[in-house]
C-alpha cells in the first residue's frame, strides 16, 4: 500500500535528493517538471511517486529547456513548481531562469553539483556552478541561492526556497552537491503545523486596476494567476508596470532591472542566514558551505583543541551574497581561509569583502572533498 | 451627440497593445482576426482562455490578445503551455507562433507535446523566414529561395509541417493559407473544441521580407500565389501536402480522438487515490 499524505513528524532515515522531494511537497510543491540526470535524479524518481498522491504533476519533459518552460508554466497557472538537475542541465535551463527573473515567476530549482566542466564527473561531488547560480543568464538580474550541508537541510532549505520564491518572487536555486545528494542520514521531520509555509501575495485591487508588475514598498509586485479573471500579460522583453513591451524605453529598462536586483539587496538582511561558530574570539575564520562546511567545523574543532583560535563562518544563503557578515568576521580575524571544491568561486566574494584581511585558498577537484585534516592545515599554516 | 464607434471585436483586443508592430502586407493580422472571430463565434470564456507565443512578428499576438497572456523565450512557447495545461486544465490554452519558433529552435518541443498529445492547441502563422531579424533562412523556406542568408538558392529542405504533426500524433492538422478566412476560422473554432494536442499551419504573406527577396513585392503578388497554387484536399495524405510555386495543398489531414495526457494523467490521480492509505 502507499502511505498518503506527508511524512509523520520524527525521526527519518532519507537520502538527500528523497529530503529534497519530500521538503519540496511539505512545502507546497505541486508541480515538479525534469529530465533524468547523475546525481538530481532520485529526487525526480520520488516526486513521480509522490506528486499524484497529493493530487500534484509530476512530467518527465523532453530536455531541462522545456523542464524550466514548463514550470514557469505552471507557476503562472498557480502551483508552486520546481524542476531538479545538475551542471549540464542547470547550463540548458539558463535562459529561462532569465525569464523567470524577469517576470518575476516564483519557482525553485534544485542544482545537485557535480564535476564539471560539460559531462564532467557525473556522479562526484563539486561546487563549480555557484557563480553560474548568480551569473549564469544574461543581463542583470538577482536570484536567492542556497546551499545545504546536511540531509536535514535539503529538506529544510527546500521549504525555505519556496517560500523566499513566493516571497519575493524570484526563481530560488537550492545548490546542493552530490554527496548531500547521495548521502543518507536523520532527518527530523517537524509536525506539519509546526512547517512555516508562504504563499505569494495576491492582488488586493479588482482585474480593471491590476497592473502585474507594479510593486509595493517591499518592491515585489502582487501576483495573479492565470484564469483568475485578471486578463495580465507578461513577456520576457523590457515592460512597464503593465506588463507590456516598452523596448525603446531606458527609463523603463532601468527602472525595471534596477528593482528587479534591488528587491533582493534591499530586503538582504531577511533573506540572508549564515551560521557561526566559535566566532567570536577568532584569529583564523574558515568561511566554508556545503558539504566543505562539515569537514571545515572539524579542522576548526580540532585546532580548538590544538590552542588555535579558529572559528567557522558557514554560508547558508551563497546569493545574495552574505558580504557584510563576511566583512565583519574579517575586521574580527587575522585571517581568513576558503576551502572549496572548484579552482576559486566564492573565495572572489570573500576576497571582496574581507578588504586588507588576508584571505588563504584550497582548492579541491575530483572524488573527495577537503579532509577535516587538510583545513585544519589550511587553518595552522594562515594564523 | 457623437457616437463612439467601438469594434465589434474589440473586447478581444488589448486596445492598449495596438497599433500593432506588423508591415503592411503581413498576414499576422489575418490570423489574428481568423482567431478572435473563432473565439467570438463560440462565445469563448475569456477569462478561461491563455494565448501562449515564442519570438518573432506573430509572437507579439499573445498580447494583442484581451485574455492572460505570455511572451515566453524564443522556441519555448510549447513546454511553457505544456505546465500551464497541466497545472489548470480548465484552462483553454493556445499558442500562435511561427514557424522558425516552432519548428527549427521549439522544434523539439513540438514533436513531444504531440506525442505526449498534450490539450494545447497551436496555430503556427508559416511565412517562409524569419521575419522579425531580417529574412533568413528557416526550416520551412522553399528550395532555390532567396533569403539574407541563402543568397545563392536555399539549399536545406524544408519541414512538411503538417505531415511533421500528423506523424508526431496532434488529434487535429490542418493547413490553409491567409486567403482562406472562412475556413481558417471554422478550422479554429474546431480546433478549439478538440480533445488533445490540435495544429493548424497558416501559410501567411510576408511581402516586405520574404516576399521581396522573391519576386513577390505585395501583399497582392503574395496573396495571388496563393490563390493561384491552393488546391483544397481534404483528409488526403499529409506526406503528400506539399508547398512550392505550383501547388498548395490545403485542408484538414487528420481529425482523430486520442486520449490527451491530462486525461490520462487525472484518470491515473483517481486510481492512485483509491490504493493510498494513511499514515
Amino acid at each position: 500500500m502507499i502511505k498518503k499524505g506527508t511524512l509523520p513528524a520524527g525521526a527519518h532515515f532519507l537520502s538527500g535528493d528523497i529530503a529534497c522531494a519530500e521538503g519540496a511537497i511539505a512545502g507546497g510543491c505541486r508541480f515538479f517538471a525534469g529530465y533524468p540526470i547523475t546525481p538530481a535524479t532520485e529526487i525526480a524518481e520520488h516526486l513521480s511517486q509522490r506528486m499524484p498522491e497529493f493530487g500534484g504533476i509530476y512530467i518527465q519533459m523532453e530536455d531541462e529547456i522545456a523542464s524550466m518552460a514548463a514550470v514557469i508554466g505552471a507557476s503562472y497557472a498557480g502551483l508552486k513548481a520546481m524542476t531538479a538537475t545538475s551542471g549540464p542541465g542547470f547550463s540548458l535551463m539558463q535562459e529561462n531562469i532569465g525569464l523567470a527573473a524577469m517576470t518575476e515567476t516564483p519557482c525553485v530549482i534544485v542544482d545537485i553539483m557535480r564535476g564539471g566542466p560539460s559531462t564532467g564527473q557525473p556522479t562526484l561531488p563539486g561546487q563549480q556552478d555557484v557563480m553560474q547560480a548568480k551569473w549564469g543568464s544574461h543581463g542583470d538580474y538577482a536570484i536567492i541561492a542556497l546551499s545545504p550541508s546536511s540531509v536535514q537541510e535539503m529538506f529544510s532549505l527546500t521549504i525555505e526556497a519556496f517560500n523566499l520564491s513566493e516571497t519575493y518572487r524570484v526563481p530560488t536555486l537550492l545548490m546542493g552537491d552530490e554527496i548531500v545528494a547521495h548521502m543518507w542520514e536523520k532527518v527530523v521531520i517537524p509536525p506539519a503545523s509546526e512547517i512555516r509555509i508562504v504563499n505569494r501575495k495576491k492582488p488586493k485591487v479588482s482585474p480593471s486596476r491590476y497592473s502585474p508588475f507594479m510593486p509595493d514598498d517591499d518592491l515585489v509586485p502582487s501576483m495573479a494567476c492565470f484564469g483568475e479573471g485578471y486578463r495580465f500579460h507578461a513577456t520576457g522583453l523590457t515592460h512597464d508596470e503593465h506588463g507590456y513591451p516598452r523596448t525603446q524605453s531606458s527609463e523603463v529598462q532601468s527602472r525595471l532591472v534596477r528593482r528587479l536586483c534591488e528587491k533582493i539587496s534591499t530586503n538582504e538582511d531577511k533573506i540572508i542566514k549564515v551560521e557561526g561558530v566559535m566566532l567570536e574570539d577568532a584569529d583564523v575564520a574558515v568561511v566554508a558551505y556545503g558539504i566543505v562546511a562539515r569537514a571545515a567545523l572539524s579542522a576548526v574543532k580540532k585546532a580548538r583543541e590544538t590552542g588555535i583560535k579558529a572559528g567557522l563562518l558557514r554560508l547558508i544563503t551563497l546569493w545574495p551574497f552574505p558580504e557584510r557578515i563576511v566583512a565583519k568576521v574579517a575586521k574580527e580575524a587575522k585571517a581568513i581561509v576558503v576551502p572549496e571544491m572548484n579552482c576559486g568561486q566564492m573565495v572572489r566574494e570573500v576576497e571582496r569583502a574581507a578588504k586588507t584581511t588576508p584571505v588563504a585558498f584550497l582548492s579541491k577537484l575530483g572524488e573527495d572533498p577537503h579532509t577535516p585534516k587538510e583545513i585544519f592545515e589550511l587553518i595552522r599554516r594562515n594564523v | 451627440m457623437v457616437q463612439e464607434i467601438v469594434h465589434p471585436l474589440s473586447k478581444y483586443l488589448r486596445s492598449a497593445m495596438i497599433p500593432h508592430i506588423w508591415c503592411s502586407g503581413c498576414g499576422n493580422g489575418v490570423v489574428l482576426n481568423c482567431f478572435v472571430h473563432a473565439l467570438d463565434e463560440l462565445q469563448k470564456d475569456l477569462d478561461k482562455l491563455v494565448v501562449v507565443s515564442g519570438i518573432g512578428c506573430i509572437g507579439r499576438t499573445a498580447g494583442y490578445t484581451n485574455a492572460d497572456s505570455f511572451h515566453t523565450t524564443h522556441g519555448r512557447a510549447i513546454p511553457f503551455a505544456t505546465g500551464v495545461k497541466l497545472a489548470n486544465p480548465e484552462l483553454e490554452v493556445v499558442v500562435i507562433s511561427g514557424d522558425g519558433d516552432l519548428f527549427a529552435i521549439g522544434g523539439n518541443h513540438f514533436i513531444h507535446a504531440a506525442r505526449r498529445n498534450i490539450g494545447i492547441k497551436v496555430i503556427c502563422a508559416n511565412n517562409f523566414n524569419y521575419g522579425m531579424t531580417g529574412g533568413q533562412q528557416g526550416p520551412t523556406t522553399p528550395l532555390e529561395s532567396l533569403t539574407t542568408t541563402t543568397p545563392y538558392g536555399n539549399i536545406e529542405h524544408p519541414f512538411n509541417l503538417v505531415h511533421l504533426a500528423a506523424a508526431s500524433g496532434a488529434t487535429y492538422v490542418a493547413r490553409w493559407t491567409t486567403l482562406h478566412v472562412r475556413r481558417l476560422t471554422q478550422s479554429i473554432k474546431r480546433m478549439l473544441e478538440k480533445e488533445g494536442f490540435c495544429f493548424i499551419e497558416v501559410v501567411s504573406p510576408c511581402p516586405e521580407i520574404f516576399g521581396r527577396n522573391n519576386k513577390m513585392r505585395t501583399g497582392l503578388e503574395m496573396m495571388d500565389w496563393f490563390k493561384r497554387a491552393s488546391v483544397i484536399e481534404n483528409f488526403s495524405d499529409p506526406s503528400k501536402a506539399e508547398i512550392n510555386s505550383e501547388r498548395i495543398v490545403v485542408g484538414e489531414f487528420v481529425n482523430i480522438k486520442r486520449v490527451s495526457y491530462e486525461k490520462f494523467f487525472h484518470e491515473k490521480l483517481a486510481q492512485i487515490n483509491e490504493k493510498t492509505v494513511e499514515w
